[in-house]
């Protein structure tokens, strides 16, 4: 499903460079759960992003469904991102002035997704993530758990093969992070390749698969039984 | 992204930065009105122009005393200069020409008009019989002033409506003697109501025999002599004999000024549609402000909604979608500055309307489409730059984005 190899990322920071990411060669099958996890400043973000197709990689190959994205235009890569990938992000990132309903549309909206159908896949979603009663909410008048369950049921609008999520609970208390979890969980339950970055070694441990980023290089070898492709 | 959703989207923008938008809304509607304000007064003031002239006989051509110091102007109008006097033997002299079908010489002033114990100050104007036929002047009662040796004037005369009224109330006009200074004149004639054309008002004067006139005023000087040429194709031809016929007749001085219908309507008409279209252009230029405080409003919103940008691009919107979201915000805003202006505009246009009925103010069409489409396309111009920033923003940045 996704294969990286030799994936560098540098930043140049004034006169300097910086190597968010080493050289990374990884490879993540469809309908895996993976954690990614590693102390502050280690890669997690960067490596997201390129796998997210959000970013491009300094060096190194993307393969994406057989095909390769290291490359795309931007034009292009946008579409694929589009079709492909839902983003769950730290901050929640919804958009104050528009209700539940309509952030979760917004992917189809942008995708020109007819509205009769839209407004179907809306409703299953606001449903299906226990946000029926929401649906007209603005993200202000939704407490962070809620606004979390939109942003997820948003990723989810165009039925993408991989969920991408940088730290989800990252902004959440115990409780509401055991929810959110459970709720990406049923996705990948459901078919998803799920793909987490957290600090928390507990929720990385749920994971099927862990990986431990160090100083932009992956340290510690997925664990035997797990699945190379 | 469906037109509908887009709209749907920019609306949403729109209404959530009320002040924002009311600012632009604001800017865009008061450039938009000023154009048809100005463009409207403009318009209004050359279609006075042109019914007053267009009120004169047609073939005219009109000879003053005093040569043109500048070409294309209207002296004697301006002047006031009479450096030799136009004499009544120089207008019947003009008859010679083949151009010429008839001739007016006039002389203006006014008088003390007495009947009974009633008197009003009125225009007086000496002419001769032919006056009628060259100003295209219509008879309400009686006759004009008879052909007869222009040298000596009979004591007759020809009152204009509203003279009339006002003079003899509901007595019958014709026959009436009435004073003028130390003369008597008859009434044999009323003029039918014609209104104003060139600052004479026919319906507010009395019209004596030239020599009458000549008499009462003390001056053999002429004011004007109208002249109708035999066709509008000889109007070039009767101005060219004029000039010669009068410039024999001061020892080779030409020391007239000739002035056709057709040349001083052009005139005013290329004066006045300039003197619209310039001013037209200057309210465009605040229109084009307006497009400044557009881009710069786009360009604060821009920077605010870093992390909507970036959030739109992980969404999967390409860079021709954002610069479309942010570009169609600006028209969308320019379409309803420009409807509030133009309504505003119209609004003034219609008050104008009524409170100066004599001027026809309308905005000319080329302006209402003009004004719009230059905020609409304004609206475009500046705010490319703004969305080409947004598209160019980097996902990941703008989604770190503090604000
Ligand atoms: N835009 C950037 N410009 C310069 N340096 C950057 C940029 N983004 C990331 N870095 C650097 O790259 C390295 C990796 O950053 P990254 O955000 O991937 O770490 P992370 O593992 O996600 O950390 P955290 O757990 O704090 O989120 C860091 O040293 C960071 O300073
Ligand atoms: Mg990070």
């Amino acid at each position: 499903m996704i294969r990286l190899t030799g994936i560098q990322r540098h930043f140049q920071v004034g006169g300097e460079t910086v190597h968010a990411l080493r050289g990374i060669d990884l490879a993540i099958g469809a309908g895996e759960y993976i954690a990614i996890l590693g102390p502050s400043g280690s890669g997690k973000s960067s490596l997201l992003n390129i796998i997210g197709l959000l970013d491009h990689p300094s060096a190194g190959q993307y393969e994406l469904d057989g095909r390769d994205v290291t490359a795309l235009a931007d034009d292009e890569q946008a579409r694929v991102r589009r079709e492909k990938i839902g983003f769950v992000f730290q901050f929640f990132h919804l958009v104050p002035r528009l209700t539940a309903a309509e952030n979760i549309a917004l992917p189809m909206v942008l995708a020109g997704v007819e509205p009769s159908r839209r407004e179907e896949r809306v409703a299953w979603l606001l449903e299906a993530y226990g946000l029926a009663n929401r649906a007209h909410h603005r993200p202000d008048q939704l407490s962070g758990g809620q606004c979390q369950r939109v942003a997820i049921a948003r990723a989810m609008s165009m039925s993408p093969p991989v969920i991408v999520a940088d730290e989800p609970t990252g902004n959440l208390d115990r409780h509401t992070s055991q929810e959110v979890i459970t709720l990406l969980e049923s996705l990948h339950a459901a078919g998803s390749t799920l793909i987490v970055v957290t600090h928390d070694p507990s929720l990385g441990a749920r994971a099927t698969r862990q990986l431990h980023l160090d100083d932009g290089l992956i340290a510690e070898r997925p664990l035997p039984d797990s699945p190379a492709d | 992204m469906r037109i509908a959703d887009l709209s749907a989207f920019t609306w949403q923008v729109m209404r959530g930065n009320r002040g924002r938008t009311l600012l632009i809304l604001l800017a865009m509607g008061i450039g938009v009105a000023a154009v048809l304000m100005v463009t409207a007064l403009g318009e209004g003031a050359r279609r006075y122009v042109l019914k007053q002239f267009s009120g004169l006989g047609s073939n005219l051509v009109i000879v003053l005393p005093g040569r043109a110091e500048t070409a294309g102007g209207i002296p004697g109008f301006i002047t006031g200069k009479t450096p030799r006097l136009l004499t009544l033997d120089d207008a019947l002299a003009l008859a010679r020409s083949r151009a010429v079908r008839r001739i007016a010489p006039l002389i203006v002033g006014t008088g003390d008009v007495h009947w009974n114990a009633r008197t009003r100050e009125s225009p007086i104007l000496g002419t001769t019989a032919d006056f009628i036929a060259v100003r295209e002047m219509n008879l309400a009662q009686g006759l004009f002033l008879p052909e007869s040796d222009p040298h000596h004037g009979q004591p007759v005369c020809v009152v204009g409506a509203r003279v009339a009224r006002e003079l003899f109330g509901h007595t019958p006009a014709l026959g009436q003697w009435l004073r003028i200074g130390d003369r008597r004149f008859r009434v044999i004639g009323v003029a039918a109501p014609q209104g104003e054309s060139l600052g004479f008002n026919t319906d507010q004067i009395v019209i004596v025999p030239l020599a009458a006139a000549q008499a009462l005023f003390n001056s053999e000087a002429l004011f004007r002599i109208l002249v109708e040429a035999k066709s509008r194709g000889q109007v070039a031809a009767a101005k060219t004999d004029i000039l010669e016929i009068v410039k024999q007749r001061h020892e080779g001085e030409r020391d007239i000024t000739v002035i056709t219908q057709d040349a001083v309507l052009s005139t005013f008409d290329r004066i006045l549609g300039a003197l619209t279209l310039a001013v037209g252009g200057i309210a465009a230029i605040s229109l084009s402000v307006a497009g400044i405080l557009v881009m710069n409003v786009m360009l604060i919103s821009v920077t605010q909604r870093r992390r909507e940008i970036g959030l739109l691009k992980a969404l999967g919107a390409t860079s021709g979608q954002i610069r479309l979201i942010f570009v169609s915000e600006a028209i969308l805003l320019a379409l309803a500055g420009a409807s509030a202006g133009m309504a505003a505009g119209w609004a003034s246009q219609f008050l104008l309307g009524h409170l100066f009925p004599s001027i026809p103010f309308a905005a000319p069409w080329w302006a209402v489409i003009a004004a719009p489409a230059t905020a609409i396309a304004t609206a475009i111009v500046f705010s490319i730059t703004p969305a080409r920033q947004a598209a160019r923003l980097d996902p990941v940045a703008a989604l770190a984005a503090r604000t």
